[in-house]
């Protein structure tokens, strides 16, 4: 049994999981995802606001997952990987809609919405981004 | 700042340890550890203990009080460190800073896990708290999962083989049996970790490190005390760590772990080391990709070139440079926070010459680097038989 999470611990990532809310730095121009609320770059001089992501790039890495965390027995085997977006910054996340021998680096992929994994029995069902071949 | 030695080191066996619990094998780790030093408890003044996740393991938090308690130690202060797999290593540094820094005289360093206490999944949830929860493991990301991407990219970048790997494992096999500390000691040949289960391609089974019980402690002191109790004391010439983003997917280059790289090059400066000067180290390998990026990372060998040095057997037992003459967390097993004192342990083992089958010849200088999680941490410490 996973240990089970509150609401608002997944309440308040909704903008970033299922919009690709993330945020850019207006005085160097940098892109982050997942936002952060200031820029390691600029530090104080940065100006951060809100900024959502295309939901486009390209996959830098990946693996299939064959001995999955709890939560994700149902999902194995499952390509997981770090896709870089063409904004620059990069994510993880499942690449689905495709076997698993035939995903390469650097294979374009697009941003969609999908259930992620079930907090046990009864608990939350949480939602996010996957991706697939664009 | 005062110059700081090792005097005195003691660890259980690693294993699967039915019969102990996480108090029990602190005990038996510090006890040894201090009849080694040949001093006697009272004169103990601090205890920093690294453990990563007594709260999700035994569900026991407050372990500085719990280590002070089964040691015998109260009143003195003691302190848990966490950081991750890098929490023992972290722990043995904050012990030298105290001396060094001219705080205390005697401190033990002590690292402990007791894993089998809760089923393998939890054990292995407990452990995907070294990566970001929000962004890496809530979208499915497993431990091995992480360093297999490492892996895929490794191989892309340089060419790396997974047969390269394999050696890796065949190496530190091979040390773990003659290693009586490590949780395997038997050899396993290439064909064997090639063939064994795939865990998250390219990564299988017999890449990874197993899940451990044990402990370790180490008794640090300063030069005063150091040249007064002790017939061979093992100088720490160096000491650094780095930190680096939480998430994988955050940094600049999955291949290199820029933390090992800065904590690497700082630990050899202070030390006035180069990489060419260490005969044995102790690395952080987890799975076998990531003795591959710490041998290139600490400048053992050019970036991307340690799949190849690896196949060619630069990094066995007497070679240039013994990587994991212990047998490596592969071998001996990894109860997280106990792997970075196995690691100091190992070097003053090597560098006293007692370390019997796997003894390395002329062992002079040592390396010892601890990683936590993907490398948001590293922890690099230099060790020599004479004080600079």
């Amino acid at each position: 049994m996973p240990h089970r999470k509150s609401l608002s611990l997944v309440w308040r990532r909704y903008p970033q999981r299922y919009q690709l809310i993330g945020s850019k730095c207006l005085t160097c121009g940098t892109h982050f995802f997942p936002p952060r609320d200031f820029c390691p770059k600029c530090r104080r001089k940065g100006e951060i606001v809100e900024q959502k992501m295309k939901g486009t790039g390209k996959i830098h890495s990946f693996t299939v997952v064959r001995v999955p965390q709890e939560g994700f027995e149902m999902e194995v085997p499952y390509v997981l990987a770090v896709v870089e977006l063409d904004e620059g910054p990069k994510l993880t996340a499942q690449i689905i809609s495709v076997k698993p021998d035939e995903v390469s680096i650097g294979m374009p992929v697009k941003m969609v919405f999908r259930r992620i994994s079930e907090d046990g029995d009864s608990g939350i069902i949480n939602y996010g981004y996957k991706f697939e071949k664009a | 700042m005062q110059k700081v030695a090792v005097i005195g080191a003691g660890q259980t066996k690693f294993g699967e340890h039915w019969e102990k619990s996480f108090r029990d094998l602190m005990a038996e780790a510090g006890k040894k550890a201090i009849e080694d030093a040949n001093i006697s408890g009272n004169d103990i003044q601090a205890v920093y203990g690294g453990t990563m996740s007594a709260g999700r393991m035994i569900g026991q938090e407050h372990i500085g009080a719990l280590i002070a308690d089964s040691m015998g130690l109260n009143p003195i202060p003691s302190t848990r460190v966490e950081n991750a797999c890098a929490s023992g290593g972290t722990a043995f540094r904050e012990a030298y800073m105290a001396i060094a820094g001219g705080h205390y005289d005697i401190v033990v360093a002590g690292g402990v896990e007791k894993m089998t206490d809760v089923f393998t999944s939890q054990a292995s949830l407990a452990l995907g708290g070294a990566a970001d929860q929000e962004w890496e493991v809530f979208f499915g990301a497993t431990f091995p999962a992480l360093y297999a991407l490492i892996a895929r990219r490794h191989m892309h970048e340089y060419g790396t083989t997974e047969e390269q790997m394999a050696r890796v494992a065949v190496k530190n096999h091979h040390n773990g049996s003659l290693n009586p500390n490590a949780q395997y000691r038997r050899d396993v040949t290439l064909e064997q970790v090639m063939s064994s289960s795939k865990v998250a391609d390219p990564l299988k089974l017999l890449d990874c490190s197993p899940i451990t019980d044990g402990a370790a402690a180490v008794v640090l002191a300063s030069e005063k005390i150091a040249r007064k109790y002790c017939d061979d004391p093992i100088w720490v010439l160096g000491s650094a760590q780095a930190s680096d983003t939480l998430a994988l997917h955050d940094r600049e280059s999955l291949t290199t772990l820029k933390s090992s790289v800065i904590a690497g090059r700082e630990a050899m400066k202070q030390a006035g080391v180069k990489p060419t000067d260490i005969n044995i180290a102790e690395v952080h390998d987890c799975f076998t990709i990531a003795e591959i990026c710490a041998v290139e990372d600490l400048g053992f060998v050019e970036k991307g070139k340690g799949g190849k040095a690896e196949e060619d057997g630069m990094f066995d037992l007497n070679s240039n440079i013994s990587v994991n003459p212990s047998g490596g967390l592969k071998a001996c097993g990894h109860p997280v926070g106990a792997t970075g004192i196995k690691q100091v342990i190992e070097a003053v083992e090597q560098l006293r010459g007692e370390a019997g089958k796997r003894q390395v010849d002329g062992a002079e200088t040592a390396l010892t680097h601890n990683v936590g999680g993907t490398g948001a941490t590293a922890v690099v410490h230099i060790f020599s038989k004479e004080g600079n």
